[in-house]
């Protein structure tokens, strides 16, 4: 499969602020590539770098065989960017803010009425038509967005955060959109603060700080970290407290019956369960003998925020 | 002991014609975390308002921390501390700054402002960053500041708006930590949120729709109880492939669709003949894959789920 983006050391410095810092990365053509990382790790600089719309302070970067900076202007017509704050027109209608949008890449009416029926049936916006952006759902707004970048064609669409706030139901809704858009051959680079959406990418990049500290397809990314997580139910009226003090975040302390255990590399915990961590298969049976009596310990499979966890704690 | 602390009987609050919260009806008891789940418009923000006393119902009553919010809407307010994602902290004071201005709303005398911002910030990892400018530190120590105001009255109920969204895991997974040694000590919480990794924090959570509760419960019963199928998942290299190849199939299966690099099914059929059938499928056009395995259904294809069975029915 071809590349459509590939990115070598790529610096971006803000004064003394390093927002990307020695980013490398390729996205072949037909994928999803999705930018999973918390605020702040760098994701819409290297996206907007990307675009062509921000200056790189050094590296090399190669978007559809153009290169970035330089040629910028060339792939423009390409690529479709939908940045993470809502961009279009609250005073105008649905319909008039994608008029504009085609009249900006200069599409012809009759080829715009066909495009366009497609996207409102596959964004299911047809029917809202006349109302203003404005008056639109959180999630429908970021359809439109959608509709406005998608309506000049590109062959790569490039969204910053466009599910952060999105209810879940629309959010699984625009991601699904999104499958269908690539079956068409769209290749999609997107990003994304939350973790469980990983899922939805053909190949992620894990970042943080500036750079991508893993890559791979979620499935293989899980499959290759040789963590075993266990899920620890106490069992009611046995014991409230397994973890007196849990103190995971910088220096480990995991308190309770947890500290007497060896091999577990983070624990977290979700209402009453406890989302256990662990070295290996030994470090497991351990827990399990010692969780005997007092909580159900059920393997799982490791998910993305486990795995990311474990990575940035090597750091 | 635990006693209840938030009883909501058929809670309704109508804006015009349009009702916003309709008949909601929950209670929530000392130290739990209890979570509301739900879209935007689906009544949360305007159930929480109506539970802080600042907004009166149209019907139905709830008693918060001993007070009803349509007699005493003035007494609940000194029990209750509000944490938004958007903080609303002042960036040019420093923390200490912050916590007294805090305190000094909430009526604090100088004495004990001394006092509690020791212990708040003791308790909340922040001793060392006292004389921080807080528009200068990262979102997560921002967020803890937030959080230490939100306490610093010891309120007997915390609400947490989307707390957690976008910050480093490592990060949240303290301020988890932090909420969950204050539900020890017997505050309760309450959560609203989109956020799926917020949900799992929950004790109990409420799936709010379209201004009522479509489903109550732990975070195991409700997906227990929602999803009886399993969900299948195949991954291929060449995932567009495999899904077409599937898709032209798609009347053996009750559900498919593409995630990512692998496609998910929901047989019809048993998992085995499924698999058996998937495996023909696509070995008839060549398609590599690995064999299909079973996967948990997520919070969210849960709540996804409970909403379209709600608007169908």
């Amino acid at each position: 499969m071809k590349n459509v983006v590939e990115v070598k050391n790529l610096k971006k410095y803000f004064y003394d602020v390093h927002a990307i810092d020695g980013l490398s990365f390729e996205v072949r053509e037909g994928e999803i590539f999705g930018f999973i990382g918390p605020d702040g790790a760098g994701k819409t600089t290297a996206l907007r770098v990307i675009s062509g719309i921000m200056l790189p302070t050094s590296g090399e970067v190669k978007v559809l065989g153009y290169n970035i900076p330089e040629e910028a202007e060339a792939i423009k017509e390409h690529i479709g960017y939908m940045s993470q704050k809502f961009n279009l027109y609250t005073d105008l209608t649905v319909e008039e803010n994608i008029n504009f949008f085609a009249d900006v890449f200069l599409i012809e009416k009759q080829v715009l009425s066909q495009r366009l029926e497609k996207l409102l049936k596959m964004t299911r916006l047809a029917g809202f038509e006349k109302r203003l952006a404005g008056n639109l759902s959180g999630g429908m707004k970021q359809k439109l967005s959608l509709i406005c970048t998608l309506i000049h064609r590109p062959q790569l669409l490039i969204l910053d955060e466009p599910t952060t706030g999105v209810d879940p139901v629309s959010r699984r809704e625009f991601w699904e959109i999104l499958q269908e858009i690539v079956l068409e051959g769209v290749t999609i680079i997107i990003s994304t603060p939350y973790m469980d959406e990983a899922e939805w990418c053909g190949r992620i990049g894990l970042m943080f700080r500036g750079r991508i500290i893993s890559s791979d397809t979620p499935q293989k990314m899980k499959q290759g970290s040789n963590r075993v997580v266990a899920d620890v139910f106490p069992i009611t009226g046995k014991t409230e407290d397994l973890s007196a003090g849990l103190h995971s975040a910088q220096e480990p302390d995991f308190g309770g019956i947890f500290s007497k255990l060896r091999g577990i590399t983070d624990i977290q915990l979700y209402g009453r369960k406890y989302h256990v961590v662990l070295e290996n298969e030994a470090a497991l049976e351990e827990l399990k003998d010692k969780m005997n009596g007092i909580a159900q310990v059920n393997q799982i499979s490791a998910s993305i925020e486990d795995i990311f966890v474990d990575k940035i704690r090597k750091l | 002991m635990k006693e209840t602390v938030v009883n909501a009987v058929k809670l309704v609050k109508k804006f015009g014609g349009f009702t916003a919260v309709d008949s909601v009806s929950f209670e929530v008891s000392t130290g739990e975390i209890y979570g509301f789940l739900g879209a935007n418009g689906a009544g949360k923000s305007t159930t929480i308002k109506m539970l802080c006393g600042i907004l009166e119902p149209t019907s139905g009553d709830a008693m918060v921390g001993g007070y009803s919010i349509r007699k005493n809407p003035e007494n609940i307010k000194k029990q209750l501390g509000y944490m938004s994602q958007k903080f609303s902290l002042y960036t040019s004071l420093t923390v200490k700054e912050n916590l007294t201005f805090y305190a000094g709303i909430y009526g604090l005398k100088t004495g004990e402002i001394k006092e509690r911002t020791a212990i708040i910030v003791e308790k909340t990892g922040l001793a060392g960053y006292e004389d921080r400018e807080v528009g200068i530190m990262p979102g997560g120590l921002k967020q803890r500041v937030a959080l230490a105001c939100a306490i610093i009255h010891q309120p007997k109920i915390l609400f947490l708006d989307e707390p957690t969204a976008g910050v480093d895991p490592l990060l949240r997974r303290r301020f988890w930590e932090i909420i969950d040694e204050l539900s020890k000590s017997g505050t309760t919480i309450f959560i609203t949120t989109h956020y799926m990794d917020e949900v799992e924090h929950c004790h109990r959570l409420a799936l709010m729709h379209a201004g009522r509760i479509i489903k109550e419960g732990t975070v195991e019963n409700i997906k227990a109880a929602t999803f009886t199928a399993p969900i299948m998942e195949v991954e291929a290299a060449d995932v567009v492939a495999a899904y077409k190849c599937l898709f032209a199939g798609r009347s053996k299966f009750k559900e498919i669709s593409m995630h990512g690099s692998s496609v998910h099914i929901i047989p019809s059929a048993d998992v085995a003949k499924t698999g058996e059938l998937i495996k023909a499928m696509l070995s008839s056009e060549n398609i590599k894959f690995k064999e299909a395995v079973l996967i948990q259904p997520s919070m969210e294809d849960v709540f996804v789920n409970l909403v379209k069975v709600y608007e169908n029915s």
